[in-house]
């Protein structure tokens, strides 16, 4: 709310004085326009939501989401993506505080339950495609494997991100612009754990209803 | 300026100004998150897997109800989110960003199930010689 005063001299020889006052505006538009990217991969992940919500009881006389899906498989998935939401709270809390050592560690955790996510749904996906139920089955399998390897995708990106900052950490510190990257990265993060719920309910828990 | 008081003398002026750590986190806010999406997830699962409800509709009018429920509680305890983050930008963003995915959503499975319906029933014969 900076208000300038700029002068001139106007025609009579007197100065003339006009105030100009700048709106406020955060300085540092990255939060903002990392905000605005998170919304535009809302919408690629409304557009394959859409598209498994078409296509998703098209079997082919293939097998269907009760035959394939098992449950308890998918609730250890959701436990490690909310368990890592939370750690990597803790890796921000810490972050305020400047503590680099448990930022570092919490963020390893965080990394350590995403392999995991990753691992369990590499799993499932191998053992689908074992099965005879890959992608090029049915509609409805090639919709889940769209919707959901996209995300798997975002969730690898993450990782590699999180490993990348992790050693910008260590080397620099806890500095502005690592600050800023880390608080990005914990955006991108909590969103995938907001799309994860929406795929386990619409995909794997209504898929499962008879 | 509040925000300058607030960080008390031994913040440099470059601090409380753009390059502060954006919203900030509490632990109790991230405890409150925590709790709140595994009580919201473990209902849907165990509606599911007991088989509470007989008809599958209900059901799936339930869990898809905690799912909103659960969205709006990450949006809130992990994402930070109210109507004063950046000027309220992030909020109109987000609010711009719902209306296009239930246009999208609601749109593309009215269209096609009313195609669905409204399609020439066909023989087996037919189906077969269709591009």
């Amino acid at each position: 709310m900076a208000e300038r005063i700029a002068s001139a001299v106007g025609a009579d020889g007197q100065p003339v004085r006009f105030y100009l006052t700048e709106e406020h505006h955060p300085q540092n538009g990255t939060l903002l326009g990392f905000w605005l990217y998170l919304m535009s991969d809302c919408l690629v992940f409304a557009c394959l939501f859409a598209v498994y919500g078409v296509l998703g009881r098209n079997y082919a006389a293939g097998p269907s989401g009760a035959d394939l899906f098992e449950l308890p498989l998918v609730a250890l998935n959701t436990a490690l993506l909310l368990l890592s939401s939370i750690t990597y709270g803790f890796a921000m809390i810490e972050m305020q505080r400047r503590r680099k050592g448990a930022v570092l560690a919490w963020l390893a955790i965080t990394g350590l339950f995403g392999a995991g996510f990753l691992g369990v749904e590499l799993y499932e996906f191998a053992h689908l495609i074992h099965e005879g139920a890959g992608p090029q089955r049915s509609a409805f399998l090639s919709s889940f494997f769209a919707l959901v390897g996209t995300h798997g995708l975002h969730v690898t990106f993450g990782i590699v991100w999180l490993v990348t900052l992790m050693v910008q950490v260590s080397r620099l510190g806890l500095t502005a612009p690592n600050r800023r990257r880390l608080m990005c990265l914990s955006m991108f993060w909590h969103f995938l754990d907001v799309v994860w719920i929406g795929v386990f309910t619409f995909v794997y828990l209504m898929g499962t209803l008879p | 300026m509040t925000s300058e008081v607030a960080h008390g003398p031994a913040d440099t002026h470059h601090d409380a100004h753009g390059e502060d750590d954006g919203p900030h986190a509490t632990l109790k806010g991230y405890v409150t998150g925590f709790v709140l999406s595994v009580i919201l997830t473990a209902i849907p699962f165990w509606i599911v897997m007991g088989k509470v409800f007989e008809s599958s509709s209900t059901t799936a009018l339930v869990i898809l109800a905690f799912a909103a429920v659960q969205i709006v509680a990450h949006m809130i305890y992990f994402l930070h989110m109210n109507t004063k983050v950046e000027a309220g930008w992030s909020m109109l963003a987000l609010v711009f960003t719902i209306v296009l995915v239930v246009i999208t959503l609601s749109g593309s499975l009215w269209v096609m199930y009313h195609l669905k319906h409204n399609m020439m029933p066909m023989s087996p014969q037919q189906m077969r010689n269709a591009p």
